[in-house]
């Protein structure tokens, strides 16, 4: 029972996973992307059609991270070249991914393709209760437990992992010290953006093998919520993650099992908890444990006289 | 002497400004170059130009007789140009490490920890500072902080170090070392910009100056060529100052007792610490202390922006730490704060507005619901005439008028109300010589009334020239009273850095 339902939790919190380490690493670079919904969507769609054009998983995966490296350029030029305002930014790059998949996903509707197959690590898929939850899954999931560690390497062994970090914090001081704030920010949100994709891609390619209209169910919106329950760390996001992951797994659990309790309440709790993770992680930052990026959501403008 | 940096006829306009009109100078190698000038004289926009962070509208720079053309700071970078900003280009949250390691220049992208973290030890061990490389940077004191500026330059091997202001945040202790580093660097062959207004400074330290005026360089005197005297006429030229007289008012009658308070911050550290304080009736009190030391949140919590943890506020006989009291007791004190432009105007709105906001609700200024916009007018006029601010046409937005006329405005306003107290935070900064004399008449004039004042500043000489009473800070503690007339720098500079003195007044 426990290891069905940790096996669930990690299928569920996966894509949500992929979306949260994107959305640090924009953050991370003082970029705020509210586009992260938009761009899972984008992810899902080019994964799927990747995929059934080609008959090849790893060419959707490759298609998902391109094509939302493209939409994540479109809002790092609006907010790093121009200097534009980064929620409008992000909230129109939503809107369009909604938009745009709706329109070119029409196709892809009711045809099938056939999804990542579970791969057992053998020895440890043995192990009880977790075993089958981190070692008898997908090679996308064993891609994101890598992920989480590159990604903590990157921000704290790295030079280059250092000039993002910087370019969110003080990018006057990183500009002094001779690293492009524009290069940086750029890369950043691209890139992120284009891992956001690949948890879109999870959905279409592994969690249900299809295009659904919307079927990113506002988790790209829980995403942008964790980043800040996470404190801008990759470990924690895979904490964040697996709880709603959890909360989701648990959820359809109950509904199966056939509970009084209606099926559209049972439905809101990884919303409603988003809202309580939100408030106890804000009460937090304002205790002043605070880990945010002090640069975040500010253009820099370096001929800007203060 | 050879020239290794050569600049001419540099302009550079801001929409509206011309911060810099025609500046020509160079320095020399193994030479300590100051910049004087006033502020508004465009010392730091030229730095910021050097630096490559502004594009020059013209002119030319050349380094070593190369004619050299910076886009970026990477640019003047490569040239062996660098720079302690005034305003550090830190990143507080990341560690020591983390801060001298970005300046580094060809740091592979997967770089030996060990290694690094050897060769910054080296030379911190070097010039035998106190800095450990895991700390982070905003847990350290703010002239640990210029040290880091100071080693991310010297880690790149810069040529040319430009230093805007250095001595603003030490103690006088703590200039004395950083002169000491600075003439050793000079005797390496480094060539050094500095930029003070502080005159004593100028004098102990410079090979040459350059005066620097409304935006044009006037002036290459060489050691032996100036004094006090004539820099000091250099720099403000045909500038009208305004006289004022000190006499001794104070009574003992105390307007204002802390007892015991303490504040901390929203980092969870304390700014003020078991701090006391008495003010008296129609005295200046100086608060001396390096920036950083409690001085701010002292301000905040006495003018209500800021609650208290712990301790007691007497006014008079009343307690008015944290009650109904204390917020018409605030409606009472006159504020000059810190950050002028953010918190001491609405920028936007015309010096008519501006000048009423604390009293737009006294009958004076309306009709019924409506604002009586003639007696606002009015009122506009003859603060404008009684405090000679100089403003654009009617209506013109506070935002366009210079620091020092922006800083009458606020005056005006703030002692409109005959207040009983003044906080005054850093007042003259950023002023000219003019301008500065005029806020200091205001305050002595204020003090004939019975006015009393806290005053913190950064310049001891201001303190020593205006106080009655000089109140010394360090991490947010009161250390002690000195007498102005009495006391010397060397004894305030001591007890800024912690130590306790002998006497107190």
């Amino acid at each position: 029972m426990l290891e069905i339902l940790l096996d669930a939790t990690v299928r569920a919190g996966t894509p949500i996973l992929f979306a949260t380490l994107g959305a640090i690493i924009n953050e991370r670079a003082g970029i705020i992307n509210l586009g992260i919904e938009g761009l899972m969507l984008i992810g899902a769609l080019a994964g799927f059609s990747g995929t059934y054009l080609s008959g090849s998983l790893l060419v959707g995966v490759l298609a998902a991270f391109c094509a939302t490296f493209a939409a994540g350029s479109i809002h790092a030029f609006i907010t790093v070249q121009l200097r534009g305002n980064q929620i409008v930014s992000g909230l129109a790059l939503t809107m369009f991914g909604i938009g745009i998949t709706a329109l070119f996903g029409k196709e892809m509707v009711g045809q099938t393709i056939v999804g990542f197959k579970r791969l057992a690590i053998p020895g440890f898929s043995q192990i009880p209760i977790i075993g089958r939850a981190f070692f008898n899954q997908d090679l996308l999931i064993y891609f994101s437990f890598l992920l989480v560690f590159l990604i903590w390497f990157f921000f704290y062994r790295t030079r280059w992992g250092l000039g993002v970090r910087s370019v969110g914090e003080n990018p006057a001081a990183a500009d002094t010290c001779g690293f492009s704030v524009s290069k940086y920010r750029f890369l950043a949100v691209s890139t992120g953006s284009g891992l956001v994709g690949i948890g879109g891609a999870y959905l279409s390619l592994a969690s249900t093998p299809m295009w659904i209209e919307n079927m990113s169910a506002g988790r790209g919106w829980i995403a942008v919520a964790l980043v800040i329950f996470a404190g801008w760390s990759s470990p924690k996001a895979m904490l964040g993650a697996y709880l709603f992951g959890g909360i989701t797994a648990m959820q359809l659990r109950f509904q199966a099992m056939g509970t009084t309790v209606s099926a559209h309440i049972l439905q809101m709790l990884p919303y409603f908890f988003t809202i309580l993770v939100l408030v106890i992680s804000t009460l937090r930052l304002q205790k002043g444990a605070s880990q945010q990026p002090e640069g975040l959501g500010l253009p820099y403008d370096r001929e800007d006289r203060k | 002497m050879t020239d290794f940096l050569h600049i001419k006829n540099i302009r550079k306009t801001f929409p509206g400004v011309v911060a810099l009109d025609d500046v020509s100078f160079s320095v020399a190698r193994a030479e300590i170059h100051t910049l004087l000038g006033e502020n508004g004289a465009g010392k730091s926009t030229l730095m910021n130009v050097l630096t490559g962070l502004y594009h020059p509208d013209r002119g030319e720079i050349s380094i070593a007789g190369e004619r050299v053309h910076f886009t970026s700071p990477r640019d003047s970078l490569a040239y062996g140009i660098g720079m302690v900003h005034q305003h550090f280009m830190l990143v507080p949250a990341h560690s020591v490490f983390e801060n001298i390691l970005l300046a580094l220049e060809n740091v592979p992208n997967f770089f030996n920890r060990k290694k690094y973290q050897e060769k910054i030890q080296n030379l911190i061990d070097e010039f035998d500072l106190d800095l450990d490389l895991d700390t982070p940077v905003w847990k350290l004191s703010i002239g640990a902080q210029q040290w880091i500026e100071l080693i991310k330059l010297l880690m790149r091997d810069c040529q040319l170090l430009i230093l805007d202001e250095p001595t603003a945040v030490l103690t006088p202790q703590e200039a004395d070392r950083l002169f000491a580093v600075l003439r050793r660097l000079k005797e390496q062959g480094k060539s050094i910009i500095f930029i003070s207004h502080k005159m004593r400074e100028v004098m102990e330290i410079s090979d040459r100056v350059t005066i620097l005026k409304k935006g044009c360089s006037l002036e290459t005197l060489n050691r032996g060529d100036f004094d006090e005297s004539r820099l000091a006429s250099l720099m403000i030229g045909q500038d009208k100052i305004p006289q004022w007289q000190k006499t001794l008012q104070m009574s003992d009658q105390v307007v204002l007792d802390i007892q015991g308070l303490s504040v901390r911050n929203e980092r969870g550290l304390s700014d003020l610490d078991n701090f006391n304080l008495s003010l008296k009736k129609g005295e200046i009190l100086g608060i001396a202390g390096v920036a950083g030391n409690g001085q701010k949140a002292l301000a905040e919590v006495l003018t209500g922006l800021k609650n208290t943890n712990q301790g007691r506020i007497m006014a008079g006989d009343k307690d008015i730490t944290n009650s109904n009291a204390r917020y018409s007791y605030i409606a009472g004190i006159a504020h000059i704060p810190e950050d002028r432009k953010t918190i001491g105007i609405a920028p936007d709105m015309s010096i008519d507005d501006n000048l009423i906001m604390k009293s737009f609700k006294s009958g004076l200024f309306r009709n019924w619901i409506f604002q009586n916009k003639r007696a606002i007018r009015r009122n506009a006029a003859e603060k404008i005439a009684q405090f000679a601010i100089k403003t654009g046409p009617d209506g013109t937005p506070v935002r366009y008028l210079s620091g020092g006329n922006i800083q009458k405005v606020i005056i005006a306003r703030e002692l409109s109300e005959h207040p009983a107290v003044l906080v005054a935070l850093y007042p003259t900064r950023g002023l000219d010589i003019g301008s500065a004399e005029y806020v200091h008449k205001v305050i002595a004039d204020g003090a004939h009334r019975g006015m009393s004042t806290i005053l913190i500043a950064e310049d001891l000489d201001e303190l020593l020239k205006l106080s009655d009473r000089i109140a010394v800070m360090f991490r947010g503690k009161l250390i002690g009273y000195v007498d102005p007339r009495k006391t010397t720098r060397e004894e305030i500079g001591l007890m800024m850095s912690g130590e306790t003195p002998g006497a107190t007044t």
